[in-house]
């Protein structure tokens, strides 16, 4: 579905993405990661368990929750990649629920 | 973080940059809260660390961005990136989160330039992965260089839908087709005015050459679409329409979705700030004078998030306010500000001369905005649908806010960000009133995510 143009400037970072270490150039949301690493969905409604994945990319439709270093219902694409971060795809309203306002 | 400051500006795209540039070096007290880890907003994102080719096939008009950028950094204001504001009030109290611990700071004035946020309009299948709005395909470019893999369709009505077709052509992805919804009739509506809008020749004159390239490219453009449906069980499969009478189904697994763009008021409207509905924008604003002050007094508004007129005019508007609020802050004599501002504000209208055009040839039609398949999801989050805020206007609940407690329709994680719009014209597509400045849901904060941990921070501060 997508692809990530190379970038030899950037630094890049290993990142655990459901269990498989990828190399991830430093400037990059979460969300565009899991896009380019072909993860289709990114996470499923508490509601009806219908998958989701990324829409707006810029803060406001909250479909692109995933679980980013054990916290869930982080946004990925306001969240960038750091050394070491280990992201899973999220299940519904994630294993800690009621934690978000 | 202090405690308090003279000028406190919220975001960091051009009107905000702009705006900080104005009111540094003039002895006030400045910050300037932004969510991103660099300056831009969404509109200049990653200026300060895209690759210089990928610039390139940006456009100059991203690049501009650098200046400002630069200008900025230069600048003696204090900066937070990385800092989610989450609520604002009438007294001019400010929660901001930043680095995980939520603080309440005050200022005197504080510039709102929040931006703006795509047109989210619902139809059927546009929930599923695969389907993403225009503004998202171009983040992820801008930001991280990601592509299309595998051809795109692009579907919808506005300006950006031809940028990004264009850009996406510079670097070799195939678009399966450009599907155009804006229907014939908004180009009589439109004609009138022209002749204002050739004053502004430069855009238009882009777009023709956007059509041109893409059409040498042979890429197939079909206007007047209608009844677009993403088809797909968990994932887009297929994108479905109607052109000239008849159904046309194109596959694929990635569809780009743009209904032109509309302030974020989700601040001004939690801060209580008066609203009011645009008919020509199709959008809320806040309501506001000449120079940016809202209903509330030392809260005021430029850029975008205060009506839709494009970056360049945001600039304009971002030093014409902050010259206002020097002016209010006693720093800047009347005189000042109005020799000052002059030039600005005659180059933020004559930017602004394509908008009426733009606003008329664009318009998106009452038939597409109000959801008319009740199938079709209208609240993402909490998964309502347009027949059931039907059924909810049925029963006798006219209005967004009654329909909002009884379905639960934009009470999700995005807090109606992606519905209010589709569920107010529903509600006066069902209900017989026109849309209006009451048909917003309420907005309350925190108006950003913040978890129990990071509000109980707020005690460590007393
Ligand atoms: S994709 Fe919309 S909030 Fe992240």
């Amino acid at each position: 579905m997508f692809k990530q143009l190379p970038n030899d400037a950037a630094e890049k970072v290993e990142v655990i993405l459901n269990q498989q270490t990828v190399l991830v150039p430093l400037g990059t949301t979460v969300a565009a990661m899991a896009l380019a690493q072909g993860l289709r969905a990114t996470r499923t409604t508490p509601v009806s368990g219908a998958k989701r994945a990324p829409f707006c990319m810029m803060g406001v439709c909250y479909d692109c929750l995933m679980i980013i270093d054990g916290q869930a219902n982080q946004r990925a694409c306001a969240t960038y990649v750091r050394q070491g971060m280990q992201v899973e795809t999220q299940q519904g309203v994630g294993p800690l629920l009621g934690d978000v306002l | 973080m202090k405690n308090h400051y003279q000028l406190l500006i919220i975001g960091g795209g051009p009107a905000g940059l702009a705006a900080a540039v104005t009111a540094a070096n003039q002895g006030v007290s400045c910050a300037l809260l932004d969510e991103q880890p660099a300056p831009g907003g969404q509109i200049y994102r990653s200026i300060e660390s895209v690759p210089e080719q990928r610039a390139q096939t940006l456009g100059a008009e991203y690049r501009r961005g650098k200046e400002l950028a630069a200008a900025f950094r230069e600048c003696n204001v204090d900066y937070f990136s990385e800092t989610r504001v989450w609520s604002l009030n009438r007294e001019r109290e400010v929660g901001v989160l930043h680095k995980d611990k939520s603080k309440i700071i005050t200022a005197d004035q504080i510039l709102v330039a929040s931006g703006a946020i795509e047109r989210p309009v619902p139809f059927p299948g546009w929930t599923l992965p695969g389907v993403m709005q225009a503004g998202a395909g171009q983040i992820l470019f801008k930001s991280a260089g990601v592509i299309p893999d595998d051809g795109v369709v692009l579907a919808g009505s506005g300006p950006l839908l031809l940028l990004l077709a264009w850009q996406y052509m510079q670097v070799g992805v195939e678009i399966k087709a450009m599907l155009d919804v804006t229907p014939l009739s908004n180009n009589l509506l439109a004609m009138p005015k022209l002749p204002k809008a050739l004053l502004a020749h430069h855009y238009l004159t882009k777009g023709l050459v956007y059509q041109r390239d893409l059409k040498r490219a042979g890429v197939v453009t079909k206007i007047a679409v209608s009844d677009l449906r993403a088809e797909g069980e968990d994932n887009l499969h297929a994108v479905c329409y109607r052109h000239l009478g008849r159904e046309h189904r194109i596959e694929t697994d990635l569809l780009m979705t743009h209904f032109g763009v509309i302030p974020h008021i989700w601040l001004t409207q939690a801060a209580g700030c008066k609203h009011q509905w645009d008919k020509s924008q199709q959008c809320w604003r806040p309501q506001h004078d000449k120079w940016g002050n809202t209903s509330i007094e030392g809260i005021l508004v430029a850029g975008d998030g205060a009506g839709i007129n494009g970056a360049k005019s945001a600039e304009h508007a971002g030093r014409l306010v902050a010259l206002q609020a020097l002016f209010a802050l006693g720093v800047l004599s009347q005189e000042e500000r109005n020799k000052q501002s002059a030039n600005e504000r005659k180059c933020m209208q004559s930017e602004r001369h394509i908008r009426p055009f733009l606003e008329a040839y664009f318009a998106i039609p009452q038939t597409i905005l109000a959801t008319p398949d009740k199938d079709t999801i209208v609240c993402r989050c909490e998964e309502i649908t347009a027949g059931q805020i039907r059924e909810a206007v049925a029963n006798s609940h006219a209005d967004s806010n009654q329909v909002k407690y009884l379905s639960r329709c934009g009470m999700g994680a995005c807090q109606g960000r992606q519905c209010a719009n589709a569920v107010a014209h529903i509600v006066a597509d069902a209900g017989g009133q026109p849309v209006s400045a009451k048909s917003h849901f309420r907005g309350r904060p925190p108006v950003a995510p913040l978890t129990l941990q990071q509000l109980a921070s707020l005690e460590e501060q007393r």
